[in-house]
């Protein structure tokens, strides 16, 4: 990735690269309920030396939570949020790293149709800004149209049992 | 490292109960055995040092600890009277110094010591307000007397009769405040400091009437003869001793035989010293005498052994204690397994997730270092009362 050889980087490089080129957008979002939404947002910033924590980045932060509508609920503790919400905290913190590479499990799996629409806009608004690859695991077919590539684990399963 | 701590205080201050529990469990441990050996050496500075500066106590035979602790810290506990016949006793040995002490009667919850000048120079008090015990009835107070009951001179202070139910008993006496001590830090702060004469005047063995040899009221008179005049219960007594009624206060009966807790004994040297206990040990003597630094000595030594096993109980409890909050971390971590892997995926590395843990074990370990100090400052603090409490009142 980036001509770089993840394979032979050493674990300290390893861990810094992926929190530095990769953002996640997990299922389940993983937001720390002891953290408010601002906080969850910077929390990979705090958790890693690779990553510094400026003004800037603090800025960054509200505009993306602000672009994803929720920059009204940036005081709030994860756990005040509804699923639509916390799944889109999880983008942003996924986004704010400007990472080269975004895996994301069902990223919009949790929202409406109006709100999916919005963040698969910014989510692929963000990837071409700064040239970015997003890989995503998705159930939803009405997404398919807009990614470059697709691979459907059937045809494995399928050419698994030929 | 601050964002480490940062993030630390988050999850400390989001688990409340948590946070709390521990704290109070971590300054517990710190905290008792701080607040006990404070507390001791407190005990041990103030009983020794009181001890140190009293060559000998003389007093009725029977606990040597009473006595001391009667004369030397004003206790409640009083120990049988001896008369004043005692001092005599020592000023005829011509060997030592007498001082009487009377501690008896209570004043508004602090004791009332009645005893001679000497006391005052023996134990080096000095006035700061007002003036020194002239007449009967007045009294000076101890630093903290004055301040607790906001008296000065010129105030005045009524004795507590010795039981609310003591009707025939003794009578309280209104004392006027003529001098406040400067501060000791001994138990003399907390003493209401009256003339032994009027000490005598409270228990009712001295006191002040209408001269009933000129009375007009005729009522009064139970009987009268050539030598005696008897009055009835109807005859008002003075509460008060004034300037007016001074004269009228008298004393009957032979004042060898009136009451002292103690004598002071200053002996002229270390040899007059000893040769006087040595006639006081012998069997047939009514009286005692006591070197109070041994048997205050004998008193810290069980403290002391006490104390051992104190230790031995707070180092258990300690132990038992750190394995409870070692697991408490060890379940809170079993907890948070899920959050370490997302921030393990996310890319933080092992170091980090420890310096997190470690960050909020330090935040604990030092609300808990403040909480113990400000709790080791009041028992500081309040050591002074607290060995009153616990060893003298």
């Amino acid at each position: 990735m980036d001509d770089v050889a993840v394979s032979e980087l050493r674990d300290a490089a390893r861990r810094n690269f992926r929190i530095t080129q990769i953002g996640f957008v997990f299922q389940d979002f993983e937001l720390l309920d002891y953290l408010n939404v601002l906080d969850n947002i910077l929390h990979p910033f705090r958790i890693t030396g690779a990553l510094q924590l400026s003004k800037e980045v603090r800025a960054r932060a509200a505009r993306l939570a602000e672009q994803m509508g929720i920059g009204d609920k940036l005081k709030r503790k994860a756990d005040d949020l509804s699923q639509g919400e916390k799944q889109r905290a999880a983008i942003c913190r996924a986004l704010l790293a400007e990472p080269k590479l975004i895996l994301a499990d069902e990223a919009t799996g949790n929202l409406d149709p109006e709100n999916k629409t919005r963040i698969l806009d910014l989510l692929f608004e963000t990837v071409k800004e700064h040239d970015t690859t997003l890989l995503a695991v998705t159930h939803d077919h009405e997404l398919l149209p807009r990614f470059d590539h697709i691979i459907d684990f059937q045809d494995f399963r399928e050419a698994a049992a030929a | 490292m601050i964002d480490t701590l940062y993030v630390a205080w988050r999850y400390v201050a989001h688990n409340k109960i948590k946070t709390v529990t521990l704290v109070a469990c971590v300054t517990l441990i710190g905290v008792l055995p701080l607040a006990l050996e404070l507390f001791l050496n407190d005990s041990e500075q103030q009983l020794l040092s009181r001890a140190e500066l009293t060559p000998l106590v003389m007093g009725a035979k029977g606990s040597s600890l009473d006595l001391a602790m009667s004369t030397l810290y004003f206790d409640d506990e009083v120990p049988d009277l001896i008369s004043m016949a005692a001092p005599e006793e020592v000023v005829q040995s011509d060997l030592a110094h007498p001082i009487p002490v009377y501690v008896r009667f209570q004043a508004r919850g602090f004791p009332i010591v009645g005893t001679s000048f000497d006391y005052f120079d023996a134990r080096g008090l000095e006035i700061e307000h007002g003036r020194p015990l002239a007449v009967l009835g007045e009294c000076v107070l101890g630093a903290t007397v004055a301040e607790r009951l906001e008296l000065k001179p010129g105030d005045s202070l009524v004795s507590s009769p010795e039981t609310v139910f003591d009707i025939a008993g003794v009578y309280p006496l209104k004392m006027k405040v003529v001098g406040v001590l400067k501060r000791s830090y001994t138990p003399d702060d907390l003493a209401v400091f009256v003339d032994i004469k009027s000490a005598w005047v409270i228990q009712g063995l001295g006191h002040g009437h209408e001269d009933i040899a000129r009375a007009e009221d005729t009522s009064v008179i139970l009987d009268r003869s050539d030598r005696n005049v008897i009055a009835n219960a109807k005859l008002v007594q003075y509460t008060e001793i004034t300037e007016a009624n001074l004269d009228e206060f008298h004393f009957h009966g032979d004042p060898e035989t009136y009451p002292v807790t103690a004598v002071i004994v200053v002996p002229h040297d270390a040899k007059s010293g000893t040769i006087l206990r040595g006639r006081y040990m012998e069997q047939d003597t009514a009286y005692q005498i006591i070197n109070p630094k041994e048997v205050i000595d004998g008193l810290l030594a069980n403290i002391f052994r006490i104390k051992n096993v104190l230790d031995a109980v707070i180092l258990i409890v300690g132990l038992a204690t750190a394995l409870a909050i070692v697991l408490v971390f060890a379940l809170s971590l079993r907890l948070r397994a899920r959050e370490i892997t997302t921030i393990f995926k996310l890319g933080c590395s092992r170091s980090t997730i420890v310096r997190l843990l470690g960050g909020e074990i330090l935040i604990i370990v030092l609300m808990s270092a403040v909480l113990c100090s400000a709790l080791v400052l009041i028992v500081n603090h309040y050591s002074h009362d607290l060995v009153r409490i616990v060893f003298i009142r």
